[in-house]
């Protein structure tokens, strides 16, 4: 058993950016690991993305082709428990992303595998160790995996530099009889999430998140983005509360912005909403939970209430 | 049809939390419990369908100790018909694996037609549990569900399963079948005092691992993972806090403000 499996990502066609961070991922620990890293790619078309995942570092890529056009869960799954067959990995690097939750942690309870999700660096001492959040990411965890000879890791998508292309990788097809691992029926795909504004395009954001606490509380805050010439964006509660549209929300699951000045008000800093803002040129939080994330990719802080900053700042405006 | 819910009570941390002697854990006493927000979501998607159908019985099933009394009462008080709780102190600490193994044998006693978890619990933040809990049962299962239409007569829910960056995925997938929930999926209900206060004469079945044909050791066995230390983060590199009172701290604010977008 030895080296590390890179399963990459694809969607509707194209290879998804978290496919080349997770390789970097990977080559942090790659010579402790045995040395020889795989990448594989599951998809209706794998050999169209062979190339492009055969970067800096990377020996062999390997293609498993799917008997269905998208990602499917089950299929992903059984093709991955063949993959760790054939190449009998020490470590499998996966993308801690809405598909990989879908398989990732069903091939750990399968086949009895160190588990984490959601790691955010990879270490080793005698083997893998994982760092990531605890207690809703107020603190930081190491983990060890004692007993475990074969580890799966979900990584934060964002959390790598992409690999550099340009590798030599060589690129097997594997056969994998998938046929009947199909439980799922794709219908459609649809967007959403269009809407009366575009954050994407906003220099200034004023963000707000479950701190302001009631519907009653939204006008005090358009009214302040008005007067500072910001635009108003949200996390999640926001919108799930049906107080703001969706087009609004910040995030994984919403857009990703990358303002001048991001102001984050009464937000926690959950990951899937830094996944969404961490990339702004300066961000700005008030929050007053000490411990809250957001304080450990913001620039400037205040531990402090909201509404009371939010009174004083109108005069500045 | 039988709906089973698990459910976890998540620990938030207090104002003045501390980490316990040995670095790995942080003391129960700065530790507040709650009821899971995305476990609200499931449990009222199951609330739902059991409106929707005649005779459906909802079943809510939670790993943990007598902490976990409090969020299954509610969902009784919510609606749900029963409730089972499984405890053993080595379960202290377990991780997503480690519960999925324990529901997993606790589950598969109540043959469900559907099994709807929440998509994560906020203090582990892990993601894991359903699907793995999917895994062991040997149930499809649909990951981040943000909306299900149940058909009874078909016995198929069709789920629009939410991706990154405002792209849905609408599948279908025949029962029986885990999906794990996703907030905003509908507006959960609140349980009023009294209806809590009468949850208490409906079924809260407490179960031990060896009733389950478990042993602590077996589920020491499936846990994915050891923390083997606990610290505070590194606030943001350069970060500088703005201290001071409120006007201080908005007069500072609107300072960086007006530089950065004047720049
Ligand atoms: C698959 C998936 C996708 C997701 N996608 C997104 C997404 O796109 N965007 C997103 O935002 N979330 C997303 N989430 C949800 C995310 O996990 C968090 O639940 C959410 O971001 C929390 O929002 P919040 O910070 O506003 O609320 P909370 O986490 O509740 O934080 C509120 C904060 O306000 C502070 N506060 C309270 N009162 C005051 C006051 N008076 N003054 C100052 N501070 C105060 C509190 O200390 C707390 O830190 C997603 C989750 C999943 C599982």
């Amino acid at each position: 058993m030895s080296g590390v499996l890179v399963i990459a990502e694809t969607r509707r066609g194209e290879l998804r950016d978290v496919s080349l961070e997770l390789v970097t991922a990977a080559m942090d620990v790659n010579d402790p690991a045995g040395g020889r890293l795989t990448v594989a790619v599951i998809d209706g078309s794998p050999e169209a993305h062979a190339q492009a995942l055969g970067a800096n570092g990377v020996d062999e890529v390997v293609t498993v082709t799917s008997p269905v056009e998208h990602f499917e869960a089950h299929v992903a799954q059984r093709a991955v428990e063949a993959l760790i067959d054939e190449l009998d990995p020490t470590l499998i690097v996966c993308g801690h992303t809405i598909d990989a939750l879908g398989f990732g942690p069903a091939v750990a309870a399968a086949r009895g595998l160190g588990f984490a999700s959601d790691v955010t660096r990879i270490a080793w001492d005698g083997g893998p160790i994982a760092s990531r959040g605890a207690y809703g990411d107020k603190l930081q965890a190491e983990l060890d995996f004692p007993g475990r000879e074969r580890v799966l890791l979900l990584v934060r998508a964002g959390a790598f530099e992409p690999a550099s292309g340009g590798g030599g990788a060589s690129v097997r097809a594997l056969d994998v009889d998938l046929g009947d691992a199909v439980r799922t029926e794709h219908v459609d795909f649809v967007e959403v999430g269009a809407g009366d504004v575009d954050i994407t395009k906003a220099d200034f954001l004023l963000s707000i998140g479950r701190g302001i606490e009631d519907k009653d509380n939204i006008p005090q805050f358009e009214e302040l983005a008005d007067k500072m010439g910001a635009t108003l964006s949200v996390s999640r509660p926001i919108v799930d509360a049906g107080w703001m549209s969706n087009a609004r929300q910040v995030g994984q699951s919403g857009k990703t912005v990358k303002p001048k000045v991001y102001l984050a008000l009464g937000i926690s800093g959950a990951v899937q909403h830094l996944a969404g803002m961490q990339k702004a040129d300066t961000i700005i939080a008030v929050n007053t939970d000490p411990e809250a994330p957001i304080f450990t990719v913001a620039h400037y802080g205040a531990v402090t209430d909201l509404f009371e900053v939010a009174d004083e700042l109108e005069q500045h405006f | 049809m039988k709906v089973v819910v698990p459910v976890k009570q998540v620990a938030n941390l207090d104002d003045e939390f501390e980490l316990d002697d040995d670095g790995t854990g942080v003391d129960p006493d700065s530790v507040e419990w709650e009821l899971n927000e995305w476990d609200t979501f499931s449990v009222e998607a199951a609330l739902q369908l059991a409106e929707a159908g005649d005779g459906t019985e909802v079943v809510v099933v939670s790993v943990g100790d007598e902490e976990a009394d409090e969020g299954l009462l509610a969902c009784l008080a919510k609606g749900a018909d029963r409730a089972v709780r499984i405890w053993d102190d080595g379960l202290e600490g377990a991780d997503a694996l480690a519960v999925a193994r324990v529901l997993a044998a606790a589950v598969e006693r109540e043959s469900p037609d559907l099994v709807l978890c929440g998509v994560q619990s906020s203090d582990a933040v892990a993601g894991a549990t359903g699907v793995a809990l999917a895994a062991h049962l040997g149930l499809p299962r649909v990951a981040v569900v943000n909306k299900l239409d149940y058909d009874a007569a078909s016995s198929t829910a069709t789920v629009e399963r939410e991706l990154e960056g405002g792209l849905v995925e609408v599948l279908r997938v025949r029962c029986p079948a885990l999906l794990t929930i996703q907030t905003g999926i509908n507006e959960p209900r609140y349980a009023t005092l009294r209806a809590i206060k009468q949850a208490r004469d409906k079924p809260l079945e407490v179960v031990e691992l060896a009733a389950l044909a478990l042993d602590g050791a077996a589920v020491a066995q499936a846990a994915g993972a050891r923390t083997r230390a606990l610290r505070h983060h590194e606030k943001g590199e350069g970060a500088e806090m703005i201290d001071g009172s409120a006007a201080d701290v908005a007069g500072r604010i609107a300072e960086i403000v007006k530089e950065r977008m004047s720049g």
